[in-house]
């Protein structure tokens, strides 16, 4: 099996397994698809490295337009680390659920016995591992490049560590919505950047604030609220846009 | 009351109903809006501090109340289309849309107006006016989304989803100038009862609102009547219809 490259495992099994003994329990069917979703991935490195290098190439590309005056990258750092994670993650969200349903394992989800919410929030968690979870390995090192102030390294991987599954949360609520659709990578960023402004002003005031040697954890609640709050209730918005999307 | 909604959950029924409205909103919309502009402009005292610039009040405020109130409908009729499966709810909720963000585009360019003034800025970025941005942003969103579909169902149901999850801004609107302490002014007249302003300004601004009121309800009912007509293209009722309108 593994002589063929892009083959997709397990993708048939999560319904006709569970259709006929029933014997899966909600963490198992949880592990299934969030291992199915991460070995995908990892026979598709590009997906995971693609939106990570465009990452790193818009931050430098700052540095080059303004100018390389220290004081002036500082200043500027956390809105263009926040900007440019946005934007990769707006990049990756389009693999989320694209080639499920373009081969149509996302319809045999949607008619496994077990929660849609349960499957949803697996392959969320998954995206996140591999879009989120690597932005925060890099931060640092691109701070450096900007020169972030000391005092908000902690806050900027913070903010990055609880933030960015909100962005991973909400985008796929909009990738939900236009699955269906040929051209939706533009409306993509048309539905979900204005979802994201909370995440932005909040985390950007949290690394600013550190950087002044102030508290910031009020900012961080609040990221950490949106965090719980899309955890809870965007499964829900991603299963039924995505029976309106498969219809 | 489910009795007395019933029939109009049949688009014929339904699409006459508000056929007989519009000419009422229109009567209504010209006369109230009449009054209450001439009334606001020429005869209300002018401002003690911000003199004669305030009188774009009376544009702004209505505008700017009606852009979150028009969202709050459409997000009913989402919600309703997608419990309920009314179909003529997601007729509407795409009648709101663009109406909508007119009104969130108004109140943006009369506070923009309002500002250079009193503020001495045309733009900040105050937590009422990024709210208020946000929510042109989110409407432009469920209109893209409405076109971006070829079925007009399925586009219902998806703009339907997206609109309620982009309720959450309206409080976050609502309550901006009390969470945050900036720029923009505090609420004065959605106190109900004892408005924060001297009654010669409120009596316009009232009519004012009315005006408003009636001027998008008459301008859905056109934009909603087009949407059941052309939703229900295939129908006998439609065809008849039409074929009459072409025989006047």
């Amino acid at each position: 099996m593994n002589n063929i490259p892009n083959m997709k495992p397990t993708s048939i099994n999560i319904s006709s397994q569970s259709s006929t003994e029933h014997s899966q329990s909600y963490r198992e069917a949880f592990l299934l698809v969030f291992k199915r979703d991460l070995t995908i991935a990892f026979r598709h490195k590009d997906d995971i490295l693609n939106p990570l290098l465009f990452f790193i190439i818009v931050i430098t590309l700052f540095p080059l337009g303004i100018g390389p005056e220290s004081n002036t990258l500082a200043r500027i750092a956390p809105g263009i680390i926040w900007v440019a994670a946005l934007l990769s993650t707006l990049l990756s969200l389009d693999r989320l659920f694209k080639s499920d349903h373009a081969d149509g394992s996302l319809e045999q989800m949607l008619l496994s016995p077990h929660p849609l919410f349960l499957i949803v929030l697996a392959k969320i968690i998954a995206h996140w591992c591999l879009t989120g979870l690597p932005l925060i390995f890099v931060a640092p090192l691109l701070a450096i490049l900007l020169n972030l102030n000391e005092n908000s390294y902690l806050a900027l991987m913070l903010t990055l560590l609880i933030g960015t599954p909100v962005l991973s949360f909400l985008g796929a609520i909009g990738v939900a919505l236009t699955v269906g659709i040929k051209k939706g990578g533009v409306l993509l960023s048309l539905l979900v950047l204005p979802l994201y402004i909370p995440v932005l002003i909040f985390a950007t005031s949290a690394i600013d604030t550190a950087a002044m040697n102030l508290p910031y954890s009020g900012q961080l609640a609040i990221i950490a609220a949106l965090f719980i709050g899309s955890l809870t209730l965007s499964p829900f918005a991603v299963s039924a846009a995505l029976k309106v999307s498969t219809n | 009351m489910w009795k007395w909604l019933h029939p109009y959950a049949n688009p014929e029924v339904s699409y006459h109903f508000t056929g007989k409205l519009i000419p009422w909103f229109s009567k209504l919309t010209f006369v109230l809006l009449t009054i209450g502009i001439i009334w606001a402009l020429l005869f209300v005292p002018a401002d003690y501090q911000q003199g004669n610039s305030f009188r774009i009040f009376y544009l702004h405020v209505p505008a700017a109340m009606l852009s979150m109130g028009i969202y709050v409908g459409m997000a009913i009729a989402a919600l309703s289309s997608l419990v309920w499966q009314i179909k003529l709810a997601d007729a509407s909720a795409a009648a709101m849309a663009p109406v909508g963000a007119v009104m969130t585009a108004i109140a943006l360019f009369t506070g923009a107006a309002w500002g250079r003034p009193t503020w001495g800025t045309w733009w900040i970025w105050d937590a009422r006016l990024t709210s208020e941005l946000i929510l042109l942003f989110l409407y432009l969103g469920v209109i893209a989304l409405h076109n971006a579909f070829e079925d007009k169902t399925l586009a219902g149901k998806a703009a339907g989803i997206l609109s309620l999850v982009g309720v959450v801004n309206i409080p976050i609107i609502k309550y901006s100038v009390e969470w945050w302490n900036t720029l923009h002014q505090g609420s004065t007249v959605s106190k109900l009862g004892a408005p924060s302003m001297s009654s010669e300004m409120y009596w316009p601004f009232l009519v004012c609102l009315l005006g408003f009121v009636c001027f998008i309800s008459w301008v859905i009912c056109i934009r909603f009547r087009n949407e059941v007509l052309a939703r229900n293209a295939m129908r006998p009722w439609v065809r008849d219809y039409v074929k009459n309108v072409e025989v006047r």
